[in-house]
């Protein structure tokens, strides 16, 4: 009996494989996005973590200096003091048109946690000692031009991408920086007895071992976003899902109840049924995981181009498959589809055993159903709004968005509901009123569908007002920032002294780039020195300001902050800054610093020199006609050798910049298309689905006199209405959406907030894009519908009345 | 990652072969000086580092007594590694500073190690003013300006939670093993340059987990050089530091090798310093009793004779246990014998894989 009614429920896929594939290819593709999401986050926290892991920054203490740069006599003296520390020394290394980071670590003395590479094979100790020798990751080795570089490069697959590892004085001869170390490891266990750090080394900070690397801690909110959309596409994917599951439960209604009648207890259907969508989900999360994997495989380069350029965080190019990421898209399958089938499953319990088993648009609207789901609507609106004062943090954000995605999904019937009655009353021809009225009358059947329109056309919006207004203000503020045409670096002091002498009656004006790194407010930051000159005066991008400010900062009266430390830590203009191992020094100014996850200071030059005269002044950014520059470039080249990577114009950092910029949200647009893409074949299937049912509905008005052709015109028509009227909800919903991500979930995850702008030209883009994706999906339903033989209408008379 | 395999790089200079504990019976690279016979010593700089021959070592160590009525023993060494038989004033230069230090009581034994690049500071050895150091250890000369630069001497180690700090004085000249300290390893021709200071009296404190505890005693220190110490069948070695009560001490070592007949020789030296060096095979070493040590048996009893000498003892450990288990992991620890002659002394075996 058991099987032969499985066998009897399963037939149903058999006739209608059209909705067997519909089920299948929705779930697949709602696992894919979200797996595929999933794939890229996995891989990246991968290789974050094994990057931390493999050089000992997660489980080890390291001693820092307090104003740059440790000197190396500083290590032997904590040896000789007793202390079991180990120098590293780390730079960028420009190799060709890529830089890598560039590791320098002495494998004699550093704790065994850094032992990054093996040197047990002949000669390799020596190699690596007499710094003939270094190592990189394969991927690395393959991404730049070895040659270039003074070494013999092994590859060596445990190695944090994008690194070079070296012996400690290969990577000082490397980067020109002889006698000097970047920090200290410290060995967990020291001897006992010894004298105290804060006695015998005042000048560096000790670090404790970070839990989760700076990589991960940068890119968290880069990851949340990423996965916010896997989530949205799935919820998009799932809306498919429960469409074909109720239909195809409505359908066999009439089956059910002969089964019922058979003799098969309710119980036992149920569990039949909840097999069905097993195997069914089984099935389709397999393919899904499968997309997910080409996905994650096909979007993964950009990502990781996007993560090294934006927070210096490397991330493998290519995928591995990792045992706990299928095994959560499958669950996720599992979960949606039950999710998706529960409330079928809860109807056909309830079924009454002699109910009609005519099949019936499944879900038609009832006044008190419409009345519930505005209620539910409201709720969750109401959750948005208080969600800031509710959560904190990007919780608060992410919350914010999901109550108003649902609650705007949810309130879109009553909205459309609304809008065609409105319509109906404005019309005056009886065809026209039955346009509307039989629009209406579908519009249960596809609500589920244009929801899903409605959050992809959403999202889209929302993160492309993001996007744009980030670019918008980004290439401003670059502008601003980047006002001055030439960057050059000293490689020590004596001569980047010399190169100030020689710039002095070439250009218009010499600006030191000076600073140090210290705690902020009890957090990681630095403080800059700035010059009393016309170039910040008039160009640096002041979020707010006391009058005079530039007066006030040159006289030493004040600091500038970003707006990074001064959201985090709430500081108001007045406010008091104490300055690491400096005076405490009123807020005089809020600047914007957008893509600096640190609290940063400006103190005026003067001030700066006084406070902290050991700073090493290197770096110096030239005001010089445009048409100089080159030849300046040239100038500098021959008389101090400078290579190219101390030498840079304005026009190389914006293109790098802005690069990394467009390849960030390259990413963002191919989900978004992706997302949309889901939401167009979740209205062809239910379209689809309407088509069949909708000929007793038709056919009289066919019998009335319109033509087929009319009819199918009119469909079309229907199709576009919906699509436009979705369209229109979506905005506000969308523009709702960029806010929120830009005053919330921005300034928590960043650290800044960006301003707003509005882009109608993109809207109606995205609105040609909805109507051309409703009229496509409804095209083949029409057409179906403009080639039915006259008899078939007829036989609705016979047949269904 | 394996610290221990890149510490046998270390000391596995090319070509590698494997061979000989801690690879010092591998050929000599082309480059490296080979000891030769006759030697002359020039003081004070052959009390300082020779860079062209692969591996030297500052080995100091005493048998103690304690306030407490204790024996203890301790161990500083500084071993000097070279890559290839030059030095740079930089980073690159390929020497390399190993430091162990011992500390061996009734129950306990404590060791510690430290590894150190040369050139930049944190280890070397000046031959004037001397000084043996790496990181916060140091052997220091606190000799007179007209006395041999390592007659007097401060000591310093410490280790995770124990240190001694020593004052050490010579009552005797310098020895030189072998043929005028020119030490012959094998049949077939290894040999170092090896001379000692074994007349020190010793006064300090040790700084145990449980407290100070005041010690005087009596310390040997052995100054050794060479490229090729070991022959290629030679597994490992069994050193005698042995000081009698009347005064007089030997030194005795035999070379093990995989025939079982393995190579002795011992120097014995007058309370006045005058040395015999005796002829090889000359000194009988016998194991007598082995205790399990981390998973090997290492014989901690012995027998030794020495028919020229009259001498026929036994030598048992003050701590059977007394293992350092440093990258290259030996035996090391104080002694007490008894038979013909009685009296405290040292023992060294390596190999014992």
């Amino acid at each position: 009996m058991r099987r032969a009614a499985f066998l009897t429920l399963l037939s149903h896929w058999r006739r209608h494989p059209g909705q067997l594939l519909t089920l299948v290819l929705g779930l697949s593709l709602a696992t894919a996005l979200w797996s595929g999401v999933q794939a890229i986050n996995t891989e990246a926290r991968a290789s974050y973590d094994e990057a931390a892991e493999s050089l000992g920054q997660n489980s080890l203490a390291t001693l820092e200096g307090r104003q740059g740069p440790i000197p190396q006599t500083r290590f032997v003296d904590l040896r000789r003091a007793g202390w079991l520390v180990s120098p590293v020394l780390e730079g960028r290394l420009r190799v060709g048109d890529r830089s890598v980071r560039l590791r320098g670590y002495d494998p004699l003395t550093a704790p065994l946690a850094a032992q990054a590479v093996d040197l047990s094979a002949p000669d390799a100790l020596t190699g690596f000692l007499t710094g003939t020798v270094g190592f990189a990751h394969p991927e690395t080795l393959a991404s730049i031009d070895a040659t270039l570089i003074d070494l013999r490069l092994s590859p060596q697959a445990r190695l944090p991408l994008g690194v070079i590892l070296t012996d400690i004085g290969a990577a000082q001869r490397l980067l020109e920086v002889s006698g000097q170390l970047s920090a200290l490891l410290v060995w967990p266990d020291q001897p006992r007895g010894l004298p105290s750090l804060a006695d015998i080394a005042p000048d560096l900070i000790r670090t404790a071992p970070q839990s989760t690397s700076d990589a991960a801690r940068l890119t968290d909110s880069f990851h949340l976003n990423l996965t916010a959309f896997g989530l949205l596409s799935f919820a998009v994917g799932l809306f498919i899902v429960h469409a074909a599951i109720g239909l195809a439960f409505e359908q066999r209604r009439q089956m059910f109840r002969t089964l019922r009648a058979l003799g098969l207890p309710t119980r036992k259907l149920i569990e039949l049924l909840a097999i069905e969508v097993a195997v069914l989900a089984l099935l389709a999360g397999a393919i899904g995981v499968a997309l997910g994997y080409l996905i994650a495989a096909a979007l993964l380069p950009d990502v990781a181009a996007t993560l090294r350029g934006l927070y210096g965080a490397e991330v493998t190019g290519t995928l591995a498959l990792r045992p706990g990421w299928w095994l959560s898209g499958l669950t996720i399958a599992f979960l949606g589809a039950a999710v998706a089938a529960a409330q079928s499953l809860w109807r056909v319990a309830k079924l009454p055993l002699l109910a009609p088993a005519q099949p019936r648009a499944w879900l038609r609207a009832s006044e008190r159903g419409l009345r519930i789901q505005a209620g539910i609507a409201l709720a969750f609106f109401a959750i948005a709004a208080l969600s800031l004062t509710l959560f904190s943090g990007l919780i608060a954000g992410f919350v914010m968005l999901a109550a108003l995605l649902l609650g705007a999904a949810l309130i879109l019937p009553i909205f459309l509901s609304g809008a065609l009655t409105l319509g109906g009353r404005l019309s005056k021809s009886a065809l026209g009123q039955w346009f509307w009225a039989d629009t209406r009358h579908q519009l249960p059947g596809l609500s589920l569908a244009l929801m899903a329109l409605m959050l992809a056309l959403a999202t889209n919006i929302g993160v492309g007002t993001m996007v744009s207004s980030f670019r918008l203000t980004f290439t401003g503020w670059l502008d601003q920032r980047l006002a001055s045409e030439f960057y050059v670096t000293g490689r020590d002091q004596a001569e980047a002294a010399d190169i100030r002498e020689f710039l002095i009656p070439r250009v218009d004006a010499i600006l030191p780039i000076w600073r140090i790194e210290g705690a902020l407010e009890g957090q990681p930051g630095e403080v800059f020195a700035v010059a009393d000159h016309p170039t910040y005066r008039d160009n640096w991008p002041l979020l707010r300001a006391r009058a005079q400010v530039w007066d006030s900062v040159a006289a030493g009266q004040g600091v500038l902050i970003n707006e990074q430390l001064w959201r985090r830590s709430a500081l108001n203009l007045g406010d008091q800054v104490a300055l690491p191992n400096g005076p405490t020094l009123p807020v005089l100014g809020v600047y914007s610093d957008y893509g600096n996850p640190k609290g940063q200071v400006m103190l005026g030059l003067a001030q700066f020199e006084a406070t902290y005269p050991d700073a090493p002044g290197l770096g110096f950014a030239v005001r010089i006609a445009p048409d100089k520059v080159e030849d300046l470039r040239n100038d500098l080249a021959e008389r101090f050798m400078l290579p190219d990577a101390l030498m840079i114009d304005q026009a190389q950092v914006k293109s790098f910049s802005l690069g990394v910029f467009e390849r960030t949200f390259a990413v963002s647009a191919a989900l978004n298309i992706l997302t949309l893409g889901v939401a167009g074949f979740a209205m062809l299937t239910s379209l689809l689905t309407l088509a069949t049912m909708r000929l007793p509905q038709l056919a009289p008005v066919w019998a009335l006199g319109l033509t087929r052709a009319r009819l199918a015109r009119l469909e079309l028509l229907r199709a576009a209405l919906l699509a436009a009227l979705t369209a229109i909800a979506a905005l506000p919903v969308g523009l709702a959406l960029a806010w929120a991500l830009l005053a919330v979930v921005n300034v928590e995850a960043f650290g800044w907030r960006l301003p707003m702008f509005l882009f109608p030209g993109q809207w109606a883009l995205l609105g040609a894009l909805a109507l051309a994706a409703a009229l496509l999906a409804a095209l083949w339903p029409v057409r179906k519908l403009a080639t039915t033989p006259p008899g078939d209408l007829l036989k609705v008379f016979a047949n269904e009345r | 990652m394996n610290a221990k395999a890149l510490i046998i790089s270390l000391f596995l200079a090319s070509p590698v072969t494997a061979q000989g504990f801690a690879g010092l019976g591998t050929s000599t690279s082309d480059d490296f000086a080979v000891p030769a016979p006759n030697p002359i010593f020039a003081f004070p700089e052959d009390h300082g580092p020779h860079p062209d021959y692969r591996i030297e070592w500052w080995y100091l160590t005493a048998t103690l007594s304690g306030a407490d009525g204790q024996d203890y023993g301790i161990q500083w060494t500084l071993f000097r590694s070279a890559l290839a038989p030059v030095r740079t004033e930089t980073w690159d230069s390929p020497q390399i500073w190993m430091g162990h230090a011992g500390l061996t009581t009734k129950d306990a034994h404590f060791h510690a190690e430290r590894l150190a690049r040369d050139a930049i500071g944190q280890a070397g050895v000046e031959a004037a003013p001397f000084e043996v150091w790496i990181d916060d250890w140091q052997m220091l000369s606190t000799a007179g300006p007209d006395q041999d630069a390592i007659s007097a001497l401060s000591l310093t180690a410490r280790g995770a939670d124990w240190s001694y700090d020593l004052a050490l004085n010579a009552q005797g000249p310098l020895v030189f093993q072998g043929e005028g300290g020119f030490s012959v390893k094998s049949d077939t021709g290894q040999a170092s340059y090896y001379y000692s200071q074994p007349f020190y009296t010793i006064e300090g404190t040790l700084d145990l987990p449980s407290g100070p505890v005041a010690v005087t005693g009596q310390g040997w220190l052995d100054r050794e050089w060479s490229s090729q110490p070991l022959a290629g069948d030679q597994r490992g070695w069994d050193w005698f530091s042995l000081q009698f009560e009347d005064g007089s001490k030997m030194m005795g070592f035999q070379l093990r090798d995989s025939s079982d007949d393995g190579f002795t020789s011992a120097t014995w030296i007058e309370a006045d310093g005058t040395s015999t060096a005796l002829p090889p095979r000359a000194l009988q070493v016998t194991p007598v009793e082995t205790t399990q040590v981390e998973g090997r048996e290492v014989p901690v009893v012995w027998r030794l004779e020495l028919p020229e000498k009259g001498l026929d003892i036994t030598t048992t450990a003050l701590n059977p246990l007394s293992w350092m288990p440093t990258l290259f992991p030996y035996w090391e620890g104080p002694i007490r014998f008894e038979g013909t002659h009685a009296g405290r002394g040292y023992l060294e075996m390596t190999g014992y894989e």
